[in-house]
């Protein structure tokens, strides 16, 4: 049995290795493998939250459904390769500098403000089993569920309407 | 059990970086990829606290975030399909007319 905290270092690393990977691959269909991976790393870190439902959900709708979205423009649009153009010399640095500031003032928010935060009294493994999310969802959020298939509605005729709009502008 | 400090530690490593790179990158695909990532990290942040306070609403919005993204990605795709038809690239630089 690997300790908690073994498998949550080698998770991390692999996430934080993969999303650099992504960042600096110099093909989109390997930022888009990288990315893969990362959702697959942080979806066992949900397994080790005690998350399963969420775990399974990030891999079919994330790794699944949406990078096949990825993967499919990428190849339509024959955009792996995009040759770099640097139009403003003092982006780099300026941008480096900016997320350096972002992160040390996060992790000094982190280390130095206690969060005051307690581990509930009762550590119960399986308080979010699959059925007790159902029966949270079907009930208390039984509206925001509603309006998502709304907004997912929404979405898909937004996404047809936009690439249709195109190619009737062609034809004329 | 891991402390939920080192879930939010991992969490800000990765926003930032994926922050880094919406600000450096060129490719409006890679950038839209790293928004993304950004929202994985969020939802790190929010499945870590629903496993701290054993309150399962967390997880309830994580559920929602992802439909959210989903719904993000097809609009967001369609839009790089269509600029990509009108422009033929994807550049971001290149991407500076409202009426194209």
């Amino acid at each position: 049995m690997i300790p908690d905290i073994v498998l949550f270092i080698i998770l991390a690393l692999v996430a934080v290795a993969s999303a650099v990977g992504m960042l600096f691959s110099k093909n989109a269909i390997y930022s888009a493998l990288n990315l893969i991976l990362n959702f697959s790393s942080v979806a066992v870190l949900y397994l080790i939250l005690g998350a399963p439902f969420i775990a399974l959900a990030q891999v079919t709708v994330y790794a699944g459904a949406i990078m096949v979205l990825f993967l499919f423009v990428i190849m339509l649009l024959g955009a792996e390769r995009l040759r770099r153009s640097e139009t403003l010399p003092y982006q780099q640095p300026v941008s480096i500098i900016l997320a350096a500031i972002l992160a040390v003032v996060a992790i000094y928010a982190l280390l130095f403000r206690p969060l005051g935060i307690e581990a509930a009294s009762v550590a119960n493994p399986d308080f979010s089993s699959p059925a007790a999310m159902a029966e949270m969802l079907f009930n208390e959020y039984l509206l925001p569920f509603e309006v998502t298939s709304i907004l997912l509605l929404v979405a898909m005729i937004g996404a047809i309407v936009l690439t249709r709009k195109r190619q009737r502008r062609v034809q004329r | 059990m891991v402390p939920v400090e080192y879930y939010l530690g991992l969490s800000i490593v990765l926003f930032s970086l994926v922050a880094l790179g919406v600000l450096i990158l060129r490719n409006a695909i890679i950038i839209f990829m790293s928004v993304e990532l950004m929202l994985n990290s969020a939802n790190l942040t929010f499945v870590a606290f629903a496993n701290q306070y054993q309150l399962i609403s967390g997880q309830i919005f994580v559920f929602f975030v992802m439909a959210v993204a989903a719904a993000e990605v097809a609009v967001g795709l369609a839009l790089i399909v269509a600029i990509f038809q009108t422009k033929q690239s994807i550049d971001v630089d290149q991407i500076n007319l409202l009426k194209g």
